[in-house]
């Protein structure tokens, strides 16, 4: 019996080695590009169609995050049926899980660019899933474009010329703030809670770095782990310090949790500054919006729930497409609305890419002049050149008011203020 | 000396979170004789359906008896739907079936009402009680009040009910249950009602402290199990005990020892429990077995 | 005939952990079993040629995660004890190899899988020690502790563990002489693994130890009235499972490169203890089945349902105990034996 089953697994072994093939993954399925494009790699993509693959945690304790792949494929739905797809080719975007794990965001990096044969990895989320992963798509040399984490070494990094991120890092998140301390409160003692990650790290390393030479002070930092029940215990201890300002570096659950502690506690009153991952609008109103009061956030993108944007064009254009290729989806979201965005960016780049290949692409998000996109603050653009790898590097403060966000200054370019970010 | 009362208060605010949890897990224990590893999500699940009720426009205290009672006739359905057909099979068959239980609770959750966090009413008044520099939040009071209610009613049913009567004799040895009359199908799937109903009241409790998603009891379960071994797993007297004691060294460590700090305080639970296994494995309540061969 | 069989099995009062080990087959299937093992090695041997390197990497990871699972299978299949905090041991064993590569130029990467096992099989003995005093229960929730645990203090001791960056290292690269791809040579080196550490378990298991975790699962206090010496083989049953999960994290860090705290929550131990329970708990075949299952099924489930795979993959885990208590190699052995029986 056992001879059996040892045998069956033999044969199938067998059979499926059989029909595989080894050299049958190598080919392409796009047209072959003429012109100066020649000789470049059009995998992927045809005169008609683009398909892309994105990796998400659609399971496991991250799983918040699998909404933005929802606000993608409904961008792209649109511009399929509206538009004719980006110049003339329908956009086909697949969605695979990784369970926030690293080993198994590369086992479906390597289904997607071998399997599906797909023209870019159009997202990868979260730091480590995407550093797992980036080695082998720069050595297949496939566009892995616009991943979904702040970490600034997408940028830094010059070994990796395939990858590039979109969101503002955090290290220019961090540096807003202290430009706005620096102003404000000259002689701030600050207190920090922060996420033990490289989140985390990354924005309060970006801020301390930023404070050298001033007058301000952190004078107490306490962390906490996602696997944490509560942030309440590290509150208390961030109120012994008396410090004037606390800047909340967290993810939303802890957001809320950190926002109600400050106000529960009458007795310390610190300027709260809290970071844009958690700045929406879902994060502050089950703690009450009586409670939240004048805390200061920055951010780049408009909030689907924020009554300033209610008219706005844009986000008019996003509910009712949202509504119409997305219909189980809140569009409310504010991941959602990410999604959005990140997809019209990259319909952007594609439209700017002067060859429909992979080194087009390559080129064309590493030299984005002032390009608006879609639900982007007013002010707000992509900017990046060969030795820039950051395409939004600008956010604009806000401090809540009433029952929304109320944006205030400038557009604040992090660039301009602190120079480039170097690795 | 106020700072460290303050966080003796606070260390008592989270141990009764975990003790709430704690209890429902005692109470599995006490009927069935397995640890369910899928009791912190069954709450967080009840949580939504009170959510959901009063999202739908009922008043809070109509939710959550509507909630209460849903919860308990689930937790009898899980027993006879998923449970029933591996009763009796190997403990860890059993763990299993309920890591597969978390597992799809919590996707559920999240499929049914995403992963934003819900506006969660919280039964309590806000507001703050101060006495002698130290603060308590009546809400935290409210907590502590609820988990001492619960306790009592539980150390009645165990102690003067004939369910609980027939509850530790299935629990002891089911066999010998079944010749004397007890319907022991019947008292295992009283036993994950009435657990899936405690963990109710937990998810109500907790849920506008930790704010309401599909993750909310994660974090909360390795703490409510350290609060559990600690207290005994077959007392609730000993779960509110042993939650309490588990808060207090939680927060007094990560805010006192330098070593540990607030990113190994998560080393707490595991410490204690080691350390009781080690030294008083019946925990500081519990009755010692002496095992047959 | 079977039917009798499965009745008496019923009966039987039931082992505290796992069930028996299936009964020895006939004569001749002792001589076809090594045929049939040498034709599967065969066709392991001949894949990588034929499969696109996607494929071959995704069976190179299972077997990785069989090897762990044949650890995690000689201490929870054949000595009865529950771990639920496996992946830690794993993640000693990746990290010890990473940090090794990470801070040594020049260390040969072959050199890192003893010192990456060894490290494991000590911390297994050093928690082997108190852990003979838990039992059942207890100890999934000591192991389950231990596995939480973990992530922070990786995350604490930065300097050598990358912090929460985790480590990027070089995989190591396909010598000229073999003529392979980077795919194909890190498959050969992890199937090399694979079999070694299942020989090894294999002999294990046919000592006097093999004997005495058995006498261990099946009744604890008998076992020790005869004369076991509980307390130092269960100790001994910690160590080596965490020596197998140790190596074979190693070999994941060969083959993926990367380590960092958030590969190994405690996500990776309980599926590792699903897979192996769901493969066939005390079985030959049971973690090779179960690695299958750790590596194939969350994309079936995604699959499956696009927007909730964990709903697929928890419901998956609940049926398979129920279709299959014995888990899979059970079930095949009890199908394959009705086939005669129907002709």
């Amino acid at each position: 019996m056992r001879v059996s089953a040892i045998g069956c697994t033999a044969l199938l072994l067998l059979a499926v080695a059989a029909c595989g093939g080894r050299d049958s993954g190598g080919g392409t399925t796009g047209t072959a590009a003429s012109g100066q494009c020649q000789g470049q790699q059009t995998t992927g993509i045809t005169d008609t169609s683009i398909k892309l693959g994105g990796i998400y945690p659609l399971s496991g304790p991250a799983s918040a995050y699998g909404d933005i792949p929802k606000g993608i494929k409904a961008y792209f739905d649109y511009v399929n049926a509206e538009k004719g797809g980006i110049k003339g080719r329908k956009v086909e975007f697949v969605v695979r899980d990784d369970g926030y794990q690293p080993p198994k965001a590369v086992e479906e990096a390597r289904r997607l660019v071998e399997q599906e044969q797909v023209f870019a990895l159009f997202q990868t989320l979260g730091t480590p899933s995407t550093t797992a992963t980036w080695d082998y798509t720069n050595q297949q040399k496939v566009p892995q474009v616009f991943v979904a984490t702040g970490a600034s070494q997408w940028g830094t990094d010059t070994a990796h010329p395939w990858t590039i991120g979109w969101q503002p890092n955090y290290i220019s998140e961090a540096r807003v703030y202290a430009q706005y301390l620096k102003t404000e409160k000259p002689e701030a003692k600050v207190a920090v809670l922060y996420q033990n990650d490289d989140f985390g790290k990354d924005l309060l390393g970006g801020f301390t770095q930023a404070i050298e030479g001033t007058q301000i002070k952190v004078v107490a930092e306490q962390s906490y782990e996602v696997s944490d029940p509560s942030v309440d215990p590290q509150m208390r201890n961030l109120a012994e310090s008396k410090a004037d300002v606390l800047l909340n570096i967290t993810t939303p659950k802890f957001g809320s949790q950190a926002l109600a502690a400050d106000a529960k506690n009458t007795s310390w009153n610190p300027l709260h500054i809290v970071n844009n991952v958690a700045a929406s609008i879902t994060v502050l109103k089950p703690v009450g919006f009586e409670n939240v009061q004048g805390v200061v956030s920055s951010s780049y993108y408009k909030d689907p729930n924020d009554p300033t944007w209610a008219n706005d064009p844009e986000m008019m254009l996003y509910r009712q497409k949202m509504q119409q290729y997305a219909p189980g989806a809140d569009p409310n979201i504010p991941y959602h609305t990410f999604g959005w965005a990140v997809a019209s960016s990259f319909h952007k780049a594609m439209e700017a890419a002067t060859c429909m290949t992979r080194e087009g692409l390559r080129d064309a998000v590493r030299n984005l002049k002032g390009v608006k996109v879609d639900m982007l603050l007013p002010g707000v653009t992509l900017d990046t050149s060969q030795s820039d790898g950051f395409p939004i590097e600008s956010m604009q403060l806000m401090q809540f008011k009433g029952e929304r966000w109320e944006l205030f200054g400038e557009v604040i370019d992090t660039r301009k203020e602190f120079g480039p970010l170097t690795g | 000396m106020a700072g460290f009362l303050q966080q003796v208060v606070e260390g008592l605010g989270a141990g009764a979170i975990y003790a709430s949890l704690a209890l429902a897990l005692v109470l599995i224990y006490q009927f069935t004789g397995i640890v369910n590893f899928a009791q912190g999500e069954l709450a967080m699940f009840s949580t939504y359906i009170a959510w959901q009720c009063v999202a739908a426009g009922l008043p809070f205290w109509l939710a959550l008896v509507l909630t209460l009672v849903v919860s308990f006739a689930g937790g009898m359905l899980i027993e006879r739907v998923i449970i029933r057909p591996v009763e009796g099979a190997p403990e860890l068959t059993l763990v299993i079936v309920t890591v597969g239980l978390f597992i799809f609770v919590n996707a559920a959750a999240g499929w049914i009402w995403t992963f934003l966090i819900k506006d969660f009413p919280n039964p309590f008044p806000g507001g703050v009680l101060e006495a002698g520099g130290i603060h308590v939040s009546i809400s935290t009071l409210g907590v502590l009040g609820v988990v001492a209610v619960v306790m009592g009613l539980l150390y009645l049913l165990f102690r003067y009910t004939k369910i609980g009567l027939g509850m530790r004799a299935v629990a002891t040895n089911p066999s010998s249950a079944r010749l004397v009359g007890i319907r022991v199908g019947w008292m295992l799937a009283l036993g994950w009602g009435l657990a899936a109903t405690v963990g109710a009241v937990s998810g109500v409790l907790v849920a506008p402290v930790l704010f309401l998603e599909p993750n909310m009891m994660g974090g909360v379960l390795i703490y409510a199990f350290a609060a559990a071994t600690l207290g005994g797993f077959d007392s609730p007297l000993g779960a509110v005990v042993g939650g309490l004691i588990v808060g207090v060294a939680e927060t007094l460590a990560g805010a006192y020892i330098g070593v540990i700090g607030s990113d190994l305080k998560v080393g707490v639970p595991l410490v204690i429990i080691v350390v009781v296994l080690l030294l008083r494995p019946q925990g500081l309540f519990g009755r010692a077995v002496v095992e047959r061969a | 005939m079977s039917e009798t069989d499965s009745a008496q099995v019923k009966r039987a009062p039931a082992p505290p952990a796992a069930p028996r080990r299936p009964a020895p087959a006939g004569p001749l299937a002792g001589r076809w079993r090594w045929v049939a093992i040498a034709l599967l090695l065969a066709a392991a041997c001949y894949a990588p040629f034929q499969l696109v390197p996607f494929h071959v990497f995704q069976l190179t990871m299972v077997l990785v995660y069989a090897v762990a699972l044949l650890g995690l299978n000689l201490l929870v299949g054949h000595a009865g004890q529950i771990s639920l905090g496996h992946g830690a041991f794993f993640a000693v064993g990746a990290y010890t190899t990473a940090i090794l590569l990470d801070h040594w130029d020049g260390m040969p990467y072959p050199v890192t899988l003893p010192l990456a096992a060894g490290v494991a099989f000590l911390l297994g003995l050093a928690f082997g020690v108190p852990a003979m005093r838990l039992r059942g229960l207890y100890l999934a929730l000591v192991t389950l502790a231990m596995a939480i645990f973990l992530a922070p203090l990786l995350k604490r001791f930065e300097e050598l563990t990358g912090g929460s960056m985790g480590l990027t290292l070089a995989k190591p690269a396909p010598p000229a002489w073999s003529g392979l791809a980077p795919d194909q040579w890190l498959y050969f080196l992890t199937l090399v693994v694979a079999v070694a550490a299942f020989l090894l378990a294999h002999s294990l298991l046919r000592s006097r130890v093999g004997r005495a975790l058995h006498a261990l699962r099946d009744n604890e206090i008998a076992a020790e009235v005869m004369g076991v010496r509980l307390s130092s083989y269960k100790t001994l049953a910690f160590a080596w499972s965490a020596m197998f999960a140790g190596a074979a994290g190693c070999v994941y860090t060969w083959v993926i490169g990367f380590v960092s705290p958030d590969s190994f929550t405690v996500n990776l131990s309980i599926t590792m203890l699903a897979g192996l329970v769901v493969g066939g708990l005390g079985t030959l075949f049971g973690p090779l089945l179960g690695a299958l299952f750790v590596m194939f099924v969350p994309s079936i489930s995604q699959d499956i349902n696009d927007a909730a795979p964990g709903v697929i993959f928890g419901l998956l885990i609940i049926a398979v105990m129920y279709v299959a208590p014995t888990g899979l190699a059970g079930l095949a052995e009890r199908l394959i034996k009705k086939i005669p029986r129907k002709e």
